[in-house]
């Protein structure tokens, strides 16, 4: 368990990013799942839950998901079921139990950039936006290769669009971190397709997507789930070999692609 | 720091450490039906209710249950000791030490689903580690349980 000597719930995002930058031991605190298997000593624990960023809100042309906003309230969000459709319903499902998703939190979860995460898998399958208190709004793919430093995720900007998608996986038990994630969506006549757990971070597979057609045949799904394992990288960790992730992602990207066309 | 928070509808005011997590503060205090198991987050044994929602008091800090209300086990004795009633006529609490974080989550399911299926009843209770019963036995308490409340009997507890 890691150690804190203070603790504030700060009342604006200013205030917090001025205690964040204050001292180089000062931290935000997500849901502190991850967090607290560490040991790590901190001076102050900056917590945002008394910001109302806890809302998962539509505008006109977005929806807009606070940082604070759990897993949970994500997975049972009738409105993100509404546009995104069971998306992240399916990707939240298998995180351990609802006990650990009523505490983890989307900004812990996309801030950390968890090679393992099933959150960034499926938020990369839609058109999404990283709001930061610092560098403003920025494409979670651009996100994800920026350099780390401090800064406050406030909310996650998604497009809303008429749009499909499916999310599968692979674990070793129910509840275990992925072996291989894979998120698809198909929006515009165009398709998307995200891999996760590779055991890398999430990471879109822009050539093979492009190389579907909105109603593709099973030779070009064949075709297209060939093509991801020569375009993305995967490698091996305790929960599987860069060969058998190989093979996973053909399996998952093709599924992904058949329940959409469904 | 000092917190104040309501822990089974009675007021509690008290020093804290800012590092506390919030299964070590309920035990301080004597609520003692929650355990500390796994320590990472994964057995569920140590959950308890913030703001009538279950979370991993493991991973809860003390500081952030400030203006809260908090619910153990020992706040829902007349509940648990119903659930019990099923896990026990089913063999299923065996050592017993996961039951009161099962309990505490079986509790939460019930003001979610009124009649969960076997997959609903799965899913919600997959963070409640149990190494004794093979959860077989839990599953048919739990169905059992949810039976009577609908109907006031138990095909499975006879």
């Amino acid at each position: 368990m890691f150690r804190l000597k203070d603790y504030i719930c700060v009342q604006s995002l200013e205030q917090g990013y001025e205690l964040l930058t204050r001292d180089k031991d000062n931290v935000i605190l997500g849901g502190l799942l991850w967090m607290r298997m560490g040991r790590k000593n901190y001076h102050t624990g900056i917590d945002l839950s008394c910001l109302g960023l806890n809302q998962i809100l539509e505008t006109d042309d977005t929806i807009e998901i606070g940082c604070m906003t759990t897993l949970r309230q994500m997975e049972t969000s009738p409105l993100l079921n509404q546009w995104f459709g069971p998306l992240f319903s399916d990707a939240f499902k298998p995180i351990v139990g609802v006990q650990f998703r009523n505490l983890a939190t989307l900004g812990g979860s996309v801030y950390s950039q968890f090679g393992f995460s099933d959150v960034i898998t499926a938020f990369m399958a839609l058109e999404t936006q990283v709001q930061l208190y610092q560098k403003g709004l920025v494409l979670l793919d651009n996100f994800l290769s920026m350099p780390r430093s401090k800064d406050i995720l406030e909310k996650i900007v998604i497009r809303k669009r008429a749009i499909k998608t499916s999310y599968q996986s692979r674990r070793m038990s129910a509840t275990d971190f992925p072996v291989l994630s894979v998120a698809t969506s198909f929006c515009d006549e165009k398709w998307k397709i995200s891999i996760g757990a590779r055991p890398n971070k999430a990471s879109l597979a822009v050539t093979s997507a492009g190389l579907l057609s909105p109603e593709p045949d099973a030779d070009l799904i064949g075709v297209a789930c060939d093509s991801v394992v020569k375009e993305i990288s995967f490698g091996s960790n305790l929960r599987g070999s860069r060969a058998y992730r190989e093979i996973l992602a053909k399996v998952l990207v093709k599924r992904g692609i058949q329940e959409i066309c469904r | 720091m000092q917190i104040t928070c309501l822990i089974n509808n009675r007021e509690v005011v008290q020093e804290i450490e800012p590092d506390l997590v919030l299964v070590d503060f309920v035990r301080s205090l004597g609520f003692k039906s929650v355990k500390q198991g796994c320590d990472t987050t994964n057995c569920g044994l140590c959950t308890v209710w913030v703001d009538e929602k279950p979370v991993l008091s493991c991973a809860v800090l003390a500081a952030r249950v400030d203006g809260k209300k908090v619910t153990t086990l020992e706040g829902l004795e007349d509940e648990a000791r119903e659930v019990g009633q099923f896990l026990a006529s089913q063999g299923s609490e065996q050592c017993g030490f996961c039951s009161p974080g099962l309990i505490m989550n079986i509790l939460a399911m019930k003001t979610e689903f009124e009649n969960p299926t076997t997959d609903q009843i799965k899913q919600y209770l997959a963070g409640n580690l149990c190494r004794c019963s093979g959860y077989e036995g839990q599953l048919r308490a739990i169905k059992g349980y949810f039976q009577w409340q609908r109907n006031g009997v138990a095909d499975e507890i006879g």
